[in-house]
């Protein structure tokens, strides 16, 4: 019956089917609806950009406008891949521009971008609209000012945590005087100046200009204008909020402020007089989305003030700074007392915990918080503890993603947020010590995390830290239904963990492992997964080249990649060798032919 | 100390005991491979920390020899390193503004704040009379603490030996004296609230600092 509707309907109804995965699974039903669906398709999602190439998604996909990619693996923002490895997005854009693609957007994610990718981009595609680079590299600002002056129609250029080289070509200045159709313009990354006249009549003459963030080195009076002029904004991300706070500009601030009534998304603050801060009251009712994790000097006090007015969060993003060594060393440098300087621990910590205690208490619509470490390297500070997690999870029923980086946890603690929030998506917590039990008990946090895998049935994405054996994968083998990606490091004692997650996590997509103990009988297992996954991950653990090899030849379409750092392999090293970092991903297109010299593909 | 504490390892006699703390058993789980891929010393070494104090702490992690598991399975570990690659799982990018950010700040510091003087009363809590310090002299939190201890050390300390220092690597003589001197600076800044000193960076706390006071720590307990 379904065949006798005509194309026409089926691509109406089509239409209103938007999620790739939805698309997805249209397509299969049968090959009429294959037919129909791959010529609607408009937007396209490649998860791994090595998983297919430019000339096979054209070809099914011949009206694409929008395209997203991703590139390297997700431990590559964490220095474990090294520089060179892939992910070059000039192909693609050669390709699209040759079979006169009428792209429209672009999306990406961990690539590498050259300028001469981007000046291809500007000049192949009339119609081009939108720009998103995630975290990507390899591009400079002459890359951008191409984008500014042959975009015509440029409504989006979002460009997020990306490496970029400042040339200092006022590549703003660019956007000619007829560019008036910015709609979203994001350059928080970048370091260099701007020309602040040329920012500002680019914002006064772009009127549905409603999300702008700014960079460093764009001041206070500069941001003071442009609110100004641009009171219809949605989304705001500071420059420098530093400016003596009781000077004209800052009371000019705090009065352009009043006057956006549609902010609903704050960042920026990359470097703040915490005096100055006060001049965003005004707005904090009505915030859904803070991010003050770049703010240098928004010391906790100042932090919990500003929180207190925003009622309505729903997504937070903070840092804790706290300088314990001052206290410790402020007798002449003689340690103080046991007594004292426990005492001063816990203000400390509480500080830090506190700050979240006032978020749990004001912020009863958070969906979404992430806790940054204040110090890296810092033993010196004591930032939050498995105090504030349960805190925030007793006060923030609607929580569903995390992202929490703490000196210690407890099993309790992890229970009791388990059973205070059933709902998490996203379950991301890192000790600063990755191996660190319980700070009570001094077990495994295995039951810890094994709570919330149970409790929170809809869980899509997990990392674990902490002290953690066999058992937790167990755990999360059983009940983790749903999960798609899993991120584990020094964790587990044997194979028998991963065993638990492959056979167990049905849904699974993306597993990437560091430092465990995880070996060959493991990964060949059931070799048959990994085509139903994106990709797998493995480095500093147990397998060997062996069976890496053995994999390979089992899994035509799979790539199997070892990454051989430093000068130790030359010639084909032995199978029993140990393989220090391995990415392997399904793929249609077999090896990829742009890897460097120490990527090997088995 | 501090540190070590917070990185799960046992700590020296000066236990840091969390609330709920006490003994800790010292279980070792330990296959991992982190334990001996961090170097916790050259953790310990930024520019704040007294070198006297991290002295005492490799005495300390010396006594307690099994702090790092010398670890049995080598087949599978890495070599020590100075620092883990790729641990805390923060973005590069995140990282190098971090990093950038505390430079400056300690850069900042150092410069020292220009003309003009900053006298401020300082008051401790038990001690007679008050005395007046001018916070421009100093550049930086730990110049401070210097200071406002040789002015007030007759009182929290007592016995100083000849050179009026604490003789600290004598750990029982240190408990005996340094018993009850638990104190806490603070400092009533241009809002008029009371905060506890070191939280904003040095600059920022000369310009808002209007006196100081050292309180029994007791008293203390409501601050933040």
């Amino acid at each position: 019956m379904l065949n006798y509707f005509p194309e026409e309907v089926l691509e109406h109804v089509f239409d209103f089917v938007t999620s790739h995965r939805d698309r997805n699974a249209v397509s299969l039903v049968c090959k009429s609806w294959y037919s129909v669906e791959r010529f609607s398709r408009e937007k396209v999602f490649i998860g791994n950009c090595y998983a297919v190439n430019p000339e096979r998604v054209i070809a099914r996909f011949p009206r694409v406008r929008s395209l997203t990619l991703k590139g390297k693996p997700h431990f590559a923002d964490f220095n474990l891949v090294p520089p060179d490895w892939g992910g070059y997005v000039y192909p693609w854009i050669e390709a699209m521009a040759k079979h006169g693609i009428n792209l429209e957007e672009l999306r990406l994610k961990r690539m590498v971008v050259s300028d001469e990718s981007l000046e291809l981009l500007a000049k192949s595609f009339p119609n081009f609209k939108s720009l998103v680079l995630v975290s990507c590299e390899g591009f400079t600002t002459d890359g951008l000012a191409a984008i500014a002056s042959n975009c015509r129609f440029l409504r989006e250029l979002d460009l997020q945590e990306n490496e970029v080289d400042d040339r200092k070509g006022q590549w703003l200045s660019c956007f000619p005087d007829s560019c008036t159709s910015l709609i979203s313009l994001n350059f928080a990354c970048l370091k260099g100046e701007v020309n602040a006249a040329a920012l500002e009549r680019l914002v006064a003459r772009c009127p549905n200009l409603r999300s702008l963030r700014l960079n460093h080195a764009v001041p206070l009076d500069t941001l003071q204008k442009i609110l100004t002029q641009a009171p219809q904004l949605n989304d705001l991300g500071t420059g420098s909020f530093v400016h003596d706070p009781d000077s004209e500009t800052c009371g000019k601030l705090k009065n352009a402020m009043k006057k956006c009534k549609s902010i609903r998304s704050l960042s920026g603050f990359l470097d703040v007089n915490a005096r100055c801060l006060p001049a965003v009251y005004p707005i904090c009712t009505n915030l859904t989305s803070l991010n003050l994790s770049y703010a240098p000097g928004i010391y906790s006090n100042d932090l919990i003030k500003l929180i207190c007015h925003c009622k309505k969060l729903e997504r937070l993003w903070v840092c804790f700074f706290i300088k314990l060594i001052h206290y410790t060393y402020f007798f002449s440098g003689v340690p103080l007392s046991n007594q004292g300087l426990n005492w001063i621990m816990q203000i400390l910590d509480t500080i830090g915990d506190k700050g979240l205690g006032a978020v749990a208490s004001t912020c009863k619509e958070l969906q979404e918080l992430r806790v940054f470490p204040s110090d890296l390297y810092g033993v010196g500070n004591a930032g939050v503890t498995e105090e504030g997690l349960v805190a925030i999870s007793a006060g923030c029923p609607k929580l569903n993603s995390i992202l929490y980086f703490c000196q210690q946890m407890t099993n309790a603690a992890l229970i009791t947020v388990a059973k205070n929030c059933p709902n998490f998506i996203r379950f991301r917590l890192c000790t600063l010590n990755p191996t660190i039990p319980d700070a009570v008990t001094n077990l495994p946090l295995d039951e810890g995390f094994g709570a919330i895998v149970q409790s929170c049935k809809g869980l899509k994405r997990l990392s674990v830290s902490g002290l953690l054996t066999d058992q937790v994968f167990l755990y999360i083998g059983m009940y983790a239904e749903q999960l798609e990606m899993l991120s584990i490091a020094f964790a587990g004692d044997s194979d028998k963990g991963m065993l638990y997650v492959l056979n167990g996590c049905k849904k699974l997509k993306k597993l990437e492992i560091r430092d465990s103990p995880f070996g060959n009988v493991a990964l060949l297992a059931d070799v048959g997964k990994y085509e139903t996954m994106r990709s797998l991950w493995m480095s500093s653990c147990e397998v060997t080249f062996g069976a890496c090899k053995t994999l390979a030849e089992k899994m035509p379409r799979l790539n199997v990649e070892i990454i051989n750092e430093g000068e130790e392999i030359e010639a084909s090293p032995d199978d029993r060798h140990r393989v220090e970092k391995m990415y392997l991903y399904r793929t249609l297109v077999g090896p990829r032919r742009d890897a460097p010299d120490f990527v090997w593909t088995l | 100390m501090v540190e070590c504490e917070k990185l799960g390892f046992e700590a020296t006699e000066l236990r840091l005991g969390l609330p709920g703390g006490g003994e800790k058993s010292n279980a070792n789980y330990g296959k991992r491979g982190y334990a001996e891929t961090v170097d916790l010393k050259l953790n310990l070494s930024t520019k704040e920390i007294c070198l006297d104090q991290s002295d005492l702490d490799e005495k300390n992690l010396n006594k307690e020899k099994n702090l790092m598991p010398n670890c049995a399975t080598d087949s599978v570990k890495p070599p020590a390193k100075a620092q883990v690659v790729g641990w805390p799982p923060v973005r590069s990018f995140r990282k190098n503004v971090m990093a950038i950010q505390k430079k400056s700040d300690s850069e900042d510091a150092e410069k020292g704040t220009g003309a003009g003087a900053a006298f401020v009363k300082v008051s401790m809590d038990g001690a007679p009379y008050l005395r007046k310090v001018d916070l421009k002299m100093y550049k930086t939190y730990q110049e401070l603490s210097d200071a406002l201890g040789k002015m007030f050390s007759s009182f929290t300390i007592g016995k100083c030996d000849s050179q009026g220092m604490m003789d600290f690597m004598n750990e029982s003589k240190l408990m005996d004296l340094l018993n009850g001197s638990d104190y806490v600076p603070t400092y009533e800044d241009k809002d008029g609230d009371w905060m506890l000193v070191g939280d904003v960076p040095w600059e920022m706390f000369v310009e808002s600092c209007k006196r100081l006071r050292i309180m029994k720590g007791t008293e203390a307990k409501g601050l933040g």
